[in-house]
């Protein structure tokens, strides 16, 4: 990898999991300072839990997770997203009772007094221009993709450095699966840092910097994204036999 | 018209409207009246603390009662003592937030009916200290003689300026709720009953947020009492029992949980309506119970639920006949183009 850019998130043999049960097994990688991140791997390699990990949702039993120079293990996710790290889940995390402009609020809930939320909305009403329109309907009307927009558009609220984004393409549209990585790559350009963790892992390779291989909680491989994506062995495993085999 | 029957003008109209009417209204009411309406006042406040608890942040309380008796306790046995009723007043409320706090705790590990079960422990656990512990309660006896303040030379003992100054306590403690309701606070009292996982993801302390429910909900509860105590100037603990914190409860479901007028109806529904059916005599709880179950058939949503849904209705009819008419003059243009294609 090129040192041109700063780490800016760091894991260092993190240990964690949920009862007795043991996900992580020391994992350790570091994440350059704007750059897209995509970390791909068998089912119940961990991707998920490493975010929860990061984010303060699950304890780290042992290891030390560095952002910007500063230890923020097991910090409350209200910590994190003081610091600039956000976190949009897998799957749909909107309020669905309740309306868009609702849901955009409680993406301020976290937020300093310092901070104009309703401003902050205005800006992002003006950015997706869909979320204006339809601020006062119930969530649960908008599209699939509309929903996602909604929820990165909330994590944005608050200015993060750093998104963590789990399966953003899950049950969108292709259409809208380009859209979703057209905004990251837009935040990219910003420099904003993102870490993904995708099924649909060629395409998000395809518009990363990094990749990350995880297995059974531990780091296999950390390459750039196109070593990743020209290497046979991750090909035939997780993107779906779209590489040359070995023997050819 | 649909747009301004939701809005906030119309629900500022309406509160301004209420209130208007209740300064309005003694002038022609009896004693009895009077003392009638203010008791539906104090009730609805009750709710309106319970309502914070259970419709915004979604914790269940059976305990709200028991609150209203700390509080009226409270500011009975101190004003009865001599403490001026202002001070009394305070301590009520920030004695039932203190205990509403450590009643919260539970809530952190357990939910919906299992909460309900707690906090049903906790309302008979007050009740029997009311009872039991006569050497601060005067037990079964309760108090009495309870005195009405005197406040900057006012001196509210008559039935009449009593009414006001339930009606002006009411008017800052549904000011202070609504203001809850419309801040961070009250955005993430609903992010929390919607979805405690995804609350958390947003940086919603859902610990301390829960806690917070519990502790104010509670406190307007014991305020609400404190307002009880020289209302009636006499009660007992059994004013306090089981059947309070239900009727609360009951107040907030049918009136709307999680809608700020909910409380006033459901109080009205419970306090007044009553009244209004004593011609119904021995019927009149079989017909409520009735009205009740329907209710909860039809529109959980409560009474204010009903109405919104009426609005959502006739704003969907409006909306589709606009669409129709548009429909039509949209075919009424492509028929003029194909004729003049014909030509």
């Amino acid at each position: 990898m090129d040192t041109e850019h700063k780490t800016i998130l760091a894991l260092d043999n993190i240990v964690a999991g949920y009862g007795a049960m043991t996900i992580l097994n020391g994992t350790t990688f570091n994440v350059r300072r704007a750059t897209i991140t995509t970390v791909i791997g068998p089912n119940g390699a961990g991707k998920s839990t490493v975010f929860k990990t990061i984010f303060g949702m699950l304890k780290a039993r042992t290891g030390t997770i560095t952002f910007d120079g500063i230890d923020i293990t097991n910090n409350t996710p209200r910590q994190l997203l003081e610091r600039g790290i956000c976190y949009v889940p897998q799957g749909r995390n909107i309020f669905p009772e309740l309306t868009v402009r609702h849901n955009l609020e409680l993406g301020g809930v976290a937020a300093p007094p310092s901070i104009n939320i309703d401003e902050r909305i205005e800006a992002a009403m003006d950015r997706f221009p869909i979320l204006r329109q339809k601020a006062d309907a119930q969530a649960s009307t908008l599209s699939g993709g509309q929903q996602k927009l909604l929820e990165i558009a909330r994590g944005l609220l608050l200015d993060p450095k750093l998104i963590l984004i789990d399966e953003p393409s899950i049950g969108l549209s292709p259409l809208m699966v380009q859209e979703t990585f057209e905004i990251l790559k837009d935040l990219r350009a910003k420099g904003v840092t993102i870490l993904m963790v995708e099924q649909n892992a060629k395409s998000a390779l395809q518009i990363s910097d990094d990749g990350l291989v995880l297995e059974l909680g531990r780091t296999r491989m950390a390459e750039t994204a196109e070593t990743l994506l020209n290497d046979p062995r991750v090909g035939q495993l997780f993107l779906g036999g779209a590489m040359e085999p070995t023997a050819a | 018209m649909m747009d301004f029957l939701t809005s906030r003008a119309f629900k500022g109209t309406v509160f301004v409207l209420l209130v208007i009417g209740l300064i309005v209204l003694p002038f022609f009411l009896r004693p009895f009246g009077l003392l009638l309406v203010a008791m539906w006042m104090v009730h609805a406040v009750a709710a309106l603390g319970l309502n914070l608890t259970l419709g915004y942040a979604g914790q269940i309380s059976m305990a709200q009662g028991a609150f209203v008796g700390i509080g009226a306790y409270c500011t009975g046995l101190m004003t009865l003592a001599g403490v001026p009723y202002p001070i009394a007043f305070l301590c009520s409320g920030v004695l039932c937030f203190a205990i509403g706090w450590v009643l919260g705790y539970p809530a952190l590990r357990v939910q919906h009916h299992y909460l309900a079960f707690v906090t049903l422990a906790f309302s008979t656990l007050v009740f029997l200290v009311m009872r039991n512990e006569e050497w601060l309660t005067n037990g079964i006896y309760g108090l009495t003689d309870i005195p009405r303040p005197v406040l900057l030379g006012w001196n509210t003992g008559k039935a009449q300026d009593f009414y006001f100054f339930t009606l002006l306590m009411t008017s800052i403690l549904a000011f202070c709720v609504w203001w809850i309701i419309s801040s961070p606070w009250g955005r993430a009292f609903v992010a929390l009953r919607e979805n405690p996982v995804r609350a958390l993801s947003l940086g919603v302390d859902t610990r301390r947020y829960t806690l917070m429910a519990f502790a104010m909900g509670s406190s307007i509860g014991g305020f609400a009492g404190a307002l009880y105590a020289p209302l009636v100037q006499f009660f007992e603990p059994n004013s306090f029992s089981l059947t309070l914190s239900l009727k609360l409860l009951l107040m907030v479901i049918v009136g709307g949980a999680g809608t700020f007028f909910g409380p006033f109806i459901g109080a009205a529904t419970e306090v007044l309506l009553p009244e209004w059916l004593r011609i119904a005599q021995g019927y009149y709880l079989i017909i409520y119970a009735m009205l009740v179950m329907v209710l909860m058939m039809f529109c959980p949503t409560g009474i204010i639920g009903l109405g919104e849904r009426v609005i959502a209705h006739l704003r969907q009819k409006k909306i589709s006949s606009e669409r129709s008419a548009q429909a039509q003059a949209m075919g009424a243009d492509t028929a003029d183009k194909k004729e003049g294609a014909g030509q």
